[in-house]
């Protein structure tokens, strides 16, 4: 069976006085129902902008995209780059859903929590406001929210931050779409209530079978609850792997770098936490070579200095372990079980 | 809400009286003696201090404020015997220069300046916010050039300006209203088409100038609140564009414009003056301009004044409360 999300070779560019700004290029990943894949990277590497690609949310007059993102349905594939904005819309809330960083700002002031997520049902169901307002109170209650019946008629700024999330999820899976993206949810959320979202997400991905894009650049979000992981580094995907294998086998200089740059509560005192340097390149006219070379230790290593002339191509460098390096695969493993990671495990 | 609404209430009350004192201060501190007016060239001291006396002036400002306020819901009468002047409750006063009850005065002027406001009010928030909506969904194209250039007319010609050229170029021109019959009042129930004719103009002179700055107002906020979060979400969700522009984007985008809509409109029932000037319509603003240019009409002034400073206030209370229903932050517990 196919996965149910299969994008391949998308590229958002937004065109600027200045030039195009490549905000993703090159993104090629699958997601399958009941599988929750991470996209992890810095701001701006292209993280959020290939998915709003996805949901279609990008402003079309000032948005070049290409490539393909297609959505299994039931009814048979549909390219949700090439589609209609109409087919596209009638997808949003209904087979893809979104959630977002900041749920302080993501509901509307105005509206009850219930008229917005009966909203969100009546689009697809039939109904009218009442029944609307029961299924949002089953949908609260379903996240987690207690005294539903009271608080559905309540408002977002009567609801704290976590709460608020729980809201967005609600709104979200109302309709029971099959892909859930959730564009870094725990971010603007305290710790504690971070770790009750992502298990809420986790029990909701069970409960809906859905397949889930997870994108954050918190590593600890990412291997609590993750299958596979995207990496991505200056709009591209440098590495693609499963969660175990990015954390204890990984391929790629740049994501050994951001594993080193955790602090950890075990390291010795007096430990200086390692840092990758330097700054990630602009997206505008991206130089020719590998755009991490600039800041990546190894490339020395390299021969002919490679990496300043040849952009390294994602290549499968162990059983479905995807890089994007011109160090062989013997030279990743090497670095991989020597010190760079600290000595530990 | 009933403690929130009392409260303001109470304020709004204290407004008034405040607003009533100084203009009685003020008058007491110019250095014009309106008993000196009451009579020509054959005045007398005796007759003076006479008229003095029946204007009521010859009390101190606090008991004349006081008088004045008293007649407000007890009714006032002037003199003794068979010249006595009686204005019942309530009483702003009588105008020596025009013989008549304040109230009276105002009962006339009243319908002339409601009718101006309500229909330029109307005839702006349409054309403002439509306008300026267009503008912001058609960001950078064709609508958005016009509203433009609409918004740099309407704001720098001054009511004067368009309102002469719309009366001598439209008005006259085209023979729309017989000169004679302009400034008279015309009942809209009795004559619905003379009304009409004789309002649709300066209305349309008060309301260029006022959507042009609702055009402008509605355009930046349409335009900020698109880009709001809660937008995305209602995108999100897949609401058509049409269904998140009228419940999402608009709902917040208005509701500021709820707010100087009221003030504007307060402020044009307190009379609009230069425009009922040039269309020779007789509202409180031409009352106001003549008691106090040409007459020195204490009571008119006075009461002129109290009763825009009244229309000000209650507005505001007026918008304070409907925000409580618009916004449900606003709500208080």
């Amino acid at each position: 069976m196919k996965p149910f999300l299969e994008v391949k070779n998308l590229n958002v560019s937004f065109p600027t006085e200045d030039g195009n700004v490549n905000a993703s290029q090159d993104i090629s990943f699958d997601v399958a129902l009941g599988e929750t894949l991470a996209i992890v990277g810095e701001s701006g590497s292209g993280k959020s902008v290939s998915n709003l690609a996805i949901m279609g949310l990008h402003n079309p007059a000032r948005t070049i995209i290409s490539g393909q993102a297609i959505l299994n349905l039931e009814t048979g594939p549909v390219d949700v780059i090439t589609a209609p904005a109409e087919t596209v819309r009638r997808l949003r809330g209904k087979a893809m859903a979104m959630i977002f960083q900041d749920p302080m700002s993501s509901l509307h002031p105005y509206y009850s929590i219930g008229d917005q997520i009966s909203e969100a049902w009546r689009l697809y169901n039939e109904g009218n406001k009442k029944d609307g307002l029961k299924k949002a109170t089953e949908m609260l209650d379903l996240v987690g929210i207690p005294d539903a019946a009271r608080r559905v008629n309540e408002y977002p700024h009567q609801f704290s931050g976590g709460m608020r999330q729980r809201v967005m999820i609600a709104m979200a899976l109302v309709n029971n779409p099959q892909l859930l993206i959730a564009d870094e949810p725990t971010t603007a959320l305290d710790v504690t209530v971070q770790s009750q979202i992502l298990q809420l997400l986790r029990d909701m991905q069970k409960e809906f079978n859905m397949a889930v894009i997870l994108i954050t650049h918190d590593l600890g979000v990412v291997a609590e609850v993750a299958d596979r992981v995207n990496v991505m580094y200056a709009g591209k995907i440098v590495e693609q792997a499963k969660v175990d294998e990015i954390y204890y086998r990984s391929l790629q200089p740049y994501t050994m770098g951001l594993l080193q740059s955790i602090p950890r509560v075990d390291q010795i005192d007096g430990h200086r936490l390692k840092t990758i340097p330097g700054q990630p390149p602009s997206l505008i006219g991206l130089p020719a070579g590998c755009s991490f070379r600039a800041r990546c230790e190894f490339a020395s290593h390299v021969a002919g200095d490679l990496c300043a002339t040849v952009a390294p191509a994602l290549e499968e460098k162990a059983s479905k372990h995807l890089t994007r390096c011109h160090l062989t695969s013997a030279q990743l493993a090497d670095l991989n079980t020597s010190d760079v990671r600290g000595g530990n495990n | 809400m009933l403690k929130f609404v009392s409260r303001r209430l109470a304020y709004t009350f204290a407004v008034l009286v405040l607003v009533s004192i100084v203009v009685f201060i003020i008058f007491n501190f110019l250095p014009i003696d309106p008993a000196r007016l009451t009579c020509g060239k054959s005045c007398f001291p005796a007759l003076i201090e006479a008229n003095r006396h029946r204007l009521g002036l010859d009390v101190p400002w606090w008991e004349q404020w006081w008088r004045f306020i008293h007649g407000l819901f007890a009714g006032r009468s002037y003199a003794e015997g068979s010249a006595a002047i009686v204005c019942g409750a309530p009483s702003f006063g009588y105008s020596f220069n025009q013989h008549s009850c304040v109230t009276t005065l105002i009962g006339q002027a009243f319908p002339v300046t409601f009718s101006l406001a309500v229909g330029s009010f109307i005839l702006w928030m349409i054309l403002g916010i439509s306008l300026g909506v267009l503008a912001a969904r058609f960001k950078g194209r064709m609508p958005d050039r016009i509203a433009t250039v609409f918004v740099l007319v309407g704001t720098s010609l001054p009511t004067f300006i368009s309102g002469l050229l719309i009366l001598l170029f439209v008005v006259l021109k085209f023979n729309l209203i017989n000169p004679i019959e302009m400034g008279q009042w015309m009942s809209p129930f009795t004559n619905p088409w003379g009304y009409f004719k004789e309002f649709i103009f300066p209305c349309i002179t008060l309301a260029l100038a006022y959507a042009a700055t609702y055009t402008r107002f509605t355009r930046s906020n349409v335009i900020e609140t698109s880009s709001e979060d809660f937008i995305r979400t209602a995108k999100a969700k897949g609401l058509s564009s049409g269904v998140i522009l009228r419940k999402h984007t608009l709902r917040a985008a208005l509701s500021p414009i709820l707010t100087i809509a009221g003030l504007d409109f307060a402020g044009l029932l307190g009379g609009a003056i230069i425009t009922e000037q040039i269309f020779n319509l007789p509202g409180l603003g031409r009352l106001s301009i003549k008691a106090v240019l040409t007459d020195y009409d204490l009571p008119v002034i006075l009461s002129t004044t109290l009763l825009a400073a009244a229309f000000v206030v209650i507005a505001n209370l007026v918008v304070d409360i409907a925000y409580a229903f618009i916004d449900p932050r606003v709500r208080v517990a």
